[in-house]
């Protein structure tokens, strides 16, 4: 049962807010409602995971997105065994987190007054994940650039990618106007987190990371298993879309 | 415009008078639902964040999803709708916390029940009289002299009839260590008696804490399956519910159980409580005030304020605040009942003796061509543990400190993007770390809390307003004063330390210790396990409620949670807050409704 209540008092800037709430928590009923009497349950009321879309960069340029790439194989690089952090989709990943609610601090406390504190009062950032890498992609292709003989990041062979990389987690590439080294860590923590998420983000593609950690996936029960000391989990894993075999136009983000 | 004159009575329509209105429908604000109903009252619960449910919120198909809910947050309370400021010393500028980070507060219908790992921990009777119990056997001279522990004013033995009812809401699953006084084998022997055993068997262990037990008995410690709220088979609770076995799918804190498995107000209570006549709840709507009659010694019900912005006023008779641990501490400073709390003075009782507890943890690395722990499998509070270093289990005269905690391997299933962990002096990016991401995963031990510590209350840490930042509907947000003080940073390294040699005991080849140390940091995950601000007690003067959680200030008003912990024991904290919630609700059937008024005398 419902009970509508009209308006009495309308507080632009609430509404606006909640407003904003809204859009960014779910597509769920954030709407108040009076229940009594049965459990508010909705037929397919559930609310999906939206996978990342394949095609073009939805927030990087052209540009950056190649240093992107670039970084993601250098902080995972390929083996003979598994992808890297390019073809297992890191930076497709991190391109679509930034798009969405990451990029755009949602959900975050981003009143002012910004005020720089001690690190252990956590980030005062006002501009968040988009301005970090923004800025943070142009000025590792300038020093670069100014160090490495006129190349951008991504042009850079290997092993000089891995010095600078290096250099700038020791603290010893300044970057202009960009905290290298915190840049750094932020793209480090993130082309991680890709790499181990479902594959419905863009990364981990074909569950490449979870083969070769042995993690089997959304597997849900282990009940057979719990009491099997000592002995390797046989099956393969599964992402929340299933496994690319199980259907023929494979649905989901690959 | 400000504040009170935004959501002053004037400004909101009125609604028609219940008996009793609930703030918050989690734990608490259900359990006390539940019986008051029962009692034949009309009741209707305000809870600040959408209903939940398994299949709308949290369905197989859709909860093993690390990234959404662990990393982003999902079922949790997000900081743009409230948030809190933090600093560690009186002297410092506070600021906001924007992302969560030390702990993660829930919203919602079933509050934190939703997203728990269900440990069902009982107190020492020692945690109730602790400042009795320590000052007789230390003497008062042993404490640091900032340090502001009191007794709780009631005991174990008064809380043990509703603990019990609490764990067979549950169906807790464990193996008793003290029934009726006698020891029993298997299970733990420094736990208070308790008068009948657990109404389900413990969980199986996995092969870490079969380990671990082994271990723990050759270095002379008795270890005992961690009681869970995850049960090991089907259960019917006293209402009529049921609950299936865990899967072991290692979903559990920050996630919603799919399975009905976890125990949580929307398996235990809310399917009985919804069908009731004389029950409402609202959702999506935030009680921003408790409002009080010109004496301000009487409520007259609470403002709240629905998700199209619009403000309304619950009259009832009685009051039950029965939010989150911070939040019932800042909504009875917005609603200016009681007097705030002054470390100048020491005098004050909203926001006094706040806490958190004092969590630490050492991951062993063993060598992955003998051991694979499959760490996937697991449960939020499967778990073994030992309890020699908790409370005051063991001498503390030669140590130097007070306080402790029990220490043990839960493995609560090792979702990758936080559990890719590599041994110390592993580079962080690169070839070096991934090969050893690939080589470590199955066969590294990393428990879910390891050590988890009491944290002791001291007269500097505390609950206020802020002067500076303010919420989305110009209310100020709450500041937190806290820091780590010497007598829980020395308990965290003797128990960590006892940890780490366990650990290593199981065939670890390398540790990765991790002690807890000051400054207090607002931004890695420790618990949410934050306590008091609105402790209970038997003086006015050091508390704001009463023995039976009743208002010093407001005799209609009973404020329910962890809020009333006058400091915090080496335990999770649920299990205690779900018996201090029927030991009130007791109360009030029993005693206040025949006869409303101050329950004790102030």
């Amino acid at each position: 049962m419902e009970t509508g209540l009209g308006p009495v008092v309308s507080r632009r800037s609430v509404l606006l807010s909640t407003a904003a709430f809204l859009i960014a928590t779910s597509s769920r009923r954030t709407t108040a409602k009076t229940i009594s009497g049965v459990l508010p349950w909705e037929p397919n009321g559930g609310n999906p995971p939206v996978a990342a879309k394949l095609g073009p960069w939805e927030f990087f340029t052209a540009e950056e997105g190649r240093a992107m790439e670039a970084l993601a194989d250098r902080i995972i690089p390929p083996d003979p065994q598994t992808p890297g952090g390019k073809d297992s989709g890191s930076a497709v990943f991190v391109d679509r987190q930034l798009a969405g609610g990451y990029g755009a601090q949602e959900g975050l406390y981003v009143r002012p007054p910004f005020i720089t504190g001690a690190k252990n009062q956590g980030t005062q950032s006002e501009g968040g994940p988009r301005k970090e890498y923004r800025e943070g992609l142009a000025a590792l292709d300038r020093a670069c650039q100014a160090r490495e003989g006129g190349k951008r990041f991504a042009d850079l062979p290997d092993d000089r990618k891995d010095q600078v990389l290096k250099d700038l987690e020791e603290g010893n590439l300044k970057l202009e106007g960009v905290d290298g080294k915190s840049f750094f860590a932020l793209t480090i923590k993130d082309v991680q987190t890709g790499f181990f998420a479902d594959p419905i983000y863009g990364g981990n593609r074909d569950m490449a990371a979870w083969k070769m950690i042995g993690y089997p996936g959304a597997r849900y029960n282990y009940l057979d298993w719990v009491g099997r000391h000592n002995e390797r989990f046989p099956l393969p894993p599964v992402s929340m879309t299933g496994r690319a075999e199980w259907t023929s136009n494979n649905s989901g983000a690959r | 415009m400000d504040f009170e004159q935004l959501w002053s009575p004037v400004m909101a329509r009125i609604l028609p008078k219940k008996d009793v209105v609930i703030i918050g429908l989690g734990w608490t604000g259900a359990v006390m639902a539940q019986e008051l109903t029962d009692e034949g009252l009309d009741v209707i619960a305000i809870e600040r964040g959408p209903w939940r449910d398994a299949p709308t919120d949290f369905p197989p198909s859709q909860m093993q999803d690390e990234l959404r809910y662990r990393v982003r947050h999902e079922l949790f309370l997000r900081p743009d709708q409230l948030t809190f400021t933090f600093r560690n010393k009186v002297d410092q500028q506070a600021l906001p916390i924007r992302n969560w980070g030390a702990f993660m507060p829930p919203n919602g219908v079933g509050g934190g029940g939703v997203h728990w790992n269900a440990e069902m921990w009982r107190f020492l009777p020692s945690d109730f009289v602790l400042k009795t119990h320590l000052t007789q056997r230390y003497g008062a001279d042993f404490l640091p002299s900032d340090m502001t522990i009191q007794d709780w004013g009631i005991t174990y033995d008064e809380l043990e009839p509703h603990y019990d009812r609490f764990e067979y809401l549950c169906g807790t699953s464990g193996t008793a260590g003290n029934l009726r006084g006698k020891i029993m084998e298997g299970g733990n022997p420094f736990e208070g008696p308790r008068s009948r055993d657990y109404p389900t068997k413990a969980q199986p262990q996995p092969f870490s804490h079969t380990l671990f037990g082994k271990a723990a008995r050759e270095l002379g410690y008795k270890p005992f399956p961690q009681p869970s709220g995850n049960l090991s088979t089907a259960y019917t609770n006293p209402l009529g519910l049921r609950m299936g076995p865990c899967t072991y799918c290692g979903f559990c804190e920050w996630f919603g159980c799919s399975n009905y498995s976890k125990a949580s107000p929307q398996t235990t209570i809310l399917p009985v409580l919804v069908r009731k006549s004389n029950f409402t709840a609202r959702d999506n709507s935030e009680v921003v005030k408790i409002n009080t009659d010109r004496s301000g010694k009487h409520a007259t019900g609470v403002t709240f304020v629905d998700s199209s912005g619009e403000a309304w006023e619950q009259p009832a008779d009685l009051v039950i605040l029965s939010a989150f641990s911070l939040f019932n501490a800042q909504l009875m400073l917005h609603s200016g009942i009681g007097q705030p709390y002054d470390p100048a003075t020491g005098e004050g009782r909203i926001g006094r003796n706040f806490t958190h507890q004092t969590t630490s943890s050492v991951n062993g690395f063993f060598d992955h061509t003998k051991f694979n722990f499959n760490p996937f499998i697991g449960s939020g509070s499967i778990g073994m543990c030992i309890d020699e270093f908790n409370g005051d289990n063991f001498d503390h005269g030669p140590h130097g400190f007070v306080g402790g905690g029990y220490v043990g391997q839960v493995q609560t299933g090792a979702r990758p993007i936080e559990s890719a962990l590599t041994p110390p002096g592993t580079p962080k990016w690169g070839t070096g770390w991934k090969n050893a991401v690939r080589d470590n995963y199955l066969s590294t031990v990393k428990p879910g809390t390891g050590v988890h510590g009491s944290f002791y209350a001291y007269r500097d840490i505390y609950l206020d307003l802020d002067p500076l930042y303010k919420d989305r509907f110009s209310r100020p947000l709450m500041r937190m004063t806290i820091d780590i003080k010497e007598n829980e940073a020395k308990q965290n390294r003797f128990l960590t330390d006892k940890f780490a040699e366990i650990i290593k005991a199981m065939g670890a080849a390398s540790l990765a210790k991790t002690y807890r140390t000051a400054p207090y940091d607002s931004t890695t995950y420790q618990t949410t396990h934050l306590n008091g601000g609105v402790i209970m007690g038997a003086d006015p003067k050091t508390s704001a409620v009463n023995r039976y959680l009743q208002s010093w200030d407001v005799s209609n008003l009973f404020v329910l949670g962890a809020s009333a912990f006058p400091q915090n024991a080496g335990y999770n904290p649920t299990l205690t807050v779900g018996a201090l919630a029927y030991w009130a609700a007791d109360a009030i059937r029993n005693q206040y409704l025949t006869k409303p008024g101050p329950l004790v005398d102030a």
